[in-house]
């Protein structure tokens, strides 16, 4: 009943915490390592023009949340003096600044952190009217009509008709119909646009988009990007992407789309010389810290209810914190199924956050200077016969004491950085020295060596363990964890099988 | 390594894990361990039950008392005067005579009164107890070792452990202090530990720091096959204290007196192990055969006949 109880437990709090975790990692997308980088890049909308002295109110279409394969993690407007609306407009995000009076020369800015090849957060495409294309008429229309009937009889289904029309439209020495429909001085745009309307014409969603390409990994921005334009046709379940030299489907997955349409992205009213530049330049960011900013747009009170939403002061607190409980595990492992012996329950753990701060030799070495330290000084307050909380007192002052002349002695004598015992539990330190006092009067030397070695093992090993970079991440970005491990410390509470040590206590008995 | 395990387990050995998760936990209820974690109730307890302990001469309970304590023991040249709340023999100062004024210790180191009530006041201020709890000290009648063991004892008093589970005593095993022991009788400092058939009251197997002995280290004496005289009284002692305090597993402590015969000195919530050692044998077999006939063994006299029947 009682083991029942305990299994079901520990699976429930298994499977709550371990969901979560998985949830948070593979959904939400926060990385496992801490050394995950993405590569995002910061792009630039720059939009000048010249005012007249008039109210002035300038549109600029900007990226969707929803682009497939890419995640915009954050974006900024910078204007001086502009009021800024955001719209949606058809199939295209649009930015509106606005103000009642400007004159001369204008600069603004939309900026934005986009990240490659991240999960997208997009719900599927909507699926659009059939098209009814009636701008064509007279000959284009019959050359439109009479280029489909080539096309198609050399097709099997929409991409391949697709691309066959692409490579048409393509081909350098163009038939009458295609530069019909192209008209003069053609270019790649002029050709997307030809495609998208022989194609709406014959019932098939298409459209031509403007993007960028985001290429290159030096940390250099890349100016004057000039907009490119390829073909998206709805395929029956979502809008797929057609390249314009080659008609191949889908595009590079670095061209991002920055807005439905082909014509100009914005547009103005009281003024003139409108002109928009983009740049972009690469950014190395931690996985982490995108995950964060995306869950911000995707998840926002999942993250809210996190423990990145406090200070960071706060959160660096709390990475160490949370290693104390894998300490802790640790411990119940090395006592309760190895059987070593510590003094003090948590002490390990404790003196093992200290190691942290001082380095693992330094850290052994600091701590039996200042327990032999004061053992001698306890053994000396013996003979004083001091009732027991002044000499506990009195030992944690020396201890303090020591502490203190250590960092200015190793400051002193050449090292580095002094000593930055801070976080040394000075009190554990002292409740270490009289246990093993009382442990040596009265069991002997032999034993408080033991118990002692046995904290200095535990501490190194629980060290060990909780300065790994990969477990401060996961328990810090998955606290959740937790109850992982407390599951697993439930379970390890009802081992009732023999610890290791009884092996070697128990061995008279054994065999013979 | 899994052969070890594997033998320990077909011998039934009894484990730290298990016998906290399996026995302690599941028979003996918390409320119950204040009974025997304080000694002195666990006497006036036993005092109640009409079962012998050794005879109180004071307590001191606050620092005030402590400048008297020794008018306690005025016309005593032996006394004992140990922690309330101690454990594992911590604690415990054992003064067997007087001399010039001071005071003279079992081992035979001379200590002066102030010491004493430097004990007492360390005693006081929780040194010895569990968690460091403000206690109490007792001062109690020094026991005078029966002349059974007279010739296997080194200093101390060597004493008798019984493991009594649901009231039925299941194993047993004598200490004997050793010079090294320095006249305490636990075994981790270096006490031989005799394993005592139960139902005979003979030593049949001893152990001395991890070694099997046959003889007293220090008197070369044969530990082996040495009687305790009225065993049976001492299964039944140690039966009846299950009855007094409720405890499902517990060790009770009993010293031979010389004049006023079995005494119950201590009762221990959570018994060593290392009795298995004295024994060479394991615990969890006859642990297992208590639980399966626990409905048949009401009777003091029943469980004591399953007992002397069974081990």
């Amino acid at each position: 009943m009682n083991r029942v109880h305990l299994y079901v437990m520990a699976a429930v709090l298994t499977i709550a915490g371990g969901g979560f975790f998985l949830y948070k990692a593979y959904i939400v997308g926060f990385p496992l390592s801490y050394k995950t980088e993405t590569t995002a890049w910061k792009v630039e909308a720059r939009v000048t023009f010249t005012a007249a002295g008039k109210p002035v109110k300038v549109s600029l279409l900007i990226p969707d949340h929803q682009v497939k394969g890419f995640a915009i993690l954050n974006e900024t407007f910078i204007s001086s003096g502009f009021g800024i609306v955001t719209t949606m407009e058809k199939d295209n995000r649009q930015a509106t600044w606005s103000i009642r009076r400007a004159a001369g020369k204008q600069t603004l800015y939309y900026q934005s952190t986009i990240e490659l090849a991240a999960r997208s957060v997009t719900t599927g495409d909507s699926t659009p009217p059939k098209p009814k294309d009636t701008t064509l008429e007279g000959t284009s229309l019959q050359a439109a009509k009479s280029l489909m009937k080539e096309v198609k009889k050399r097709s099997a289904d929409i991409p391949s008709m697709v691309a066959e029309l692409i490579t048409q439209l393509n081909r350098d020495d163009p038939d009458d119909n295609v530069k019909l429909l192209i008209g003069p001085k053609p270019n790649r745009k002029k050709r997307m646009i030809a495609a998208s309307r022989v194609l709406r014409f014959s019932g098939v969603p298409a459209r031509v988009v403007s993007g960028i390409r985001l290429r290159g990994t030096t940390p250099d921005f890349y100016k004057n990007i000039d907009l490119i334009h390829w073909l998206e046709v709805y395929d029956g379940k979502a809008w797929a992407s057609f390249s314009p030299a080659t008609g191949k489907s889908p595009v590079p997955e670095h061209w991002f789309r920055w807005c439905v349409g082909a014509g100009h992205p914005a547009n103005i009213e009281g003024g003139d010389n409108l002109r928009v530049t983009f740049s972009a330049r690469p950014l190395v960011e931690k996985a982490l810290s995108s995950a964060v900013n995306r869950a911000e747009v995707s998840h926002p009170s999942l993250l809210k209810f996190s423990l990145f939403s406090l200070p960071v002061s706060t959160q660096a607190v709390y990475r160490v914190l949370l290693l104390v409980p894998v300490g802790a595990f640790l411990l119940v492992l090395l006592r309760n199924v190895v059987g070593i012996k510590t003094f003090g329950t948590f002490m390990p753990v404790l003196i093992a956050l200290s190691f942290r701060e001082t380095g693992l030799i330094r850290g052994i070495v600091i701590f039996v200077v200042l327990v032999a330290l004061g053992l001698g000084v306890r053994f000396w307050l013996e003979q004083l016969k001091l009732l027991v909380v002044p000499r506990l007192a009195a030992v944690l002052i020396v201890v303090v004491g020591l502490m203190t002349m250590l960092s200015v002695m190793t400051k002193a004598l050449g090292g580095h950085t002094g000593l930055s015992v801070a976080l040394f539990p000075m009190v554990i330190l002292t409740m270490t020295i009289e246990r093993m006092s009382i442990v040596v009067e009265e069991r002997g030397l032999w034993e408080a060596l033991t118990s002692g070695m046995g904290s200095i093992i535990c501490a190194s090993l629980a060290y060990m363990v909780m300065n790994i970079k990969e477990v401060e991440h996961l328990v810090f970005v998955f606290p959740e964890l937790l109850l992982v491990l407390l599951a697993a410390t439930l379970m390890v509470g009802r081992y009732t099988g023999y610890r290791l040590m009884d092996l070697y206590r128990f061995k008279a008995l054994a065999g013979s | 390594m899994s052969w070890i395990v594997s033998d320990l387990k077909r011998k039934g050995i009894l484990a730290i894990n298990k016998r906290n998760a399996d026995y302690t936990l599941k028979y003996n209820p918390r409320r119950l361990y204040p009974l025997v974690d304080d000694k002195l109730r666990t006497k006036q307890l036993a005092l109640d039950n009409g079962i012998g302990v050794p005879p109180l001469y004071g307590v001191v309970e606050v620092e005030g008392q402590v400048r008297r304590v020794l008018e306690n023991v005025r016309d005593k040249t032996d006394f004992v005067i140990k922690p309330a709340h101690g454990s594992g023999g911590e604690g415990i100062l054992v003064i067997g005579g007087r001399t010039n004024g001071k005071f003279r210790k079992a081992s035979g180191t001379i200590i002066t009164s102030e010491e004493i009530r430097h004990h007492v006041y360390n005693t006081l201020s929780g040194l010895y107890s569990l968690g460091g709890q403000p206690d109490k000290a007792i001062i109690e009648y020094r026991v005078q070792f029966d002349p059974t063991f007279e010739h296997i004892s080194y200093l101390g008093v060597p004493d008798i452990r019984i493991i009594v589970f649901l009231g039925v005593p299941v194993m047993s095993m004598v200490r004997l202090p050793t010079r090294m022991s320095d006249g305490k009788a636990n075994l981790h400092q270096g006490a031989v530990g005799a394993g005592i058939n139960i139902p005979t009251g003979t030593t049949i197997s001893a152990v001395w720091e991890n070694d099997i002995v046959e003889e007293h280290p220090d008197t070369g004496y044969p530990v082996v096959g040495v009687t305790i005289p009225n065993w049976k009284d001492l299964l039944e002692m140690a039966a009846k204290c299950h009855d007094m305090t409720g405890l499902g597993y517990q060790g009770v402590d009993i010293v031979l007196d010389r004049d006023m015969g079995p005494l119950v000195l201590e009762l221990n919530a959570r018994p060593g192990l290392n009795i298995q050692i004295a024994n060479k044998a394991g615990l969890l077999k006859r642990l297992d055969a208590v639980e399966k006939h626990r409905d048949s063994l009401k009777s003091l006299s029943d469980r004591i006949s399953f007992a002397l029947d069974n081990f």
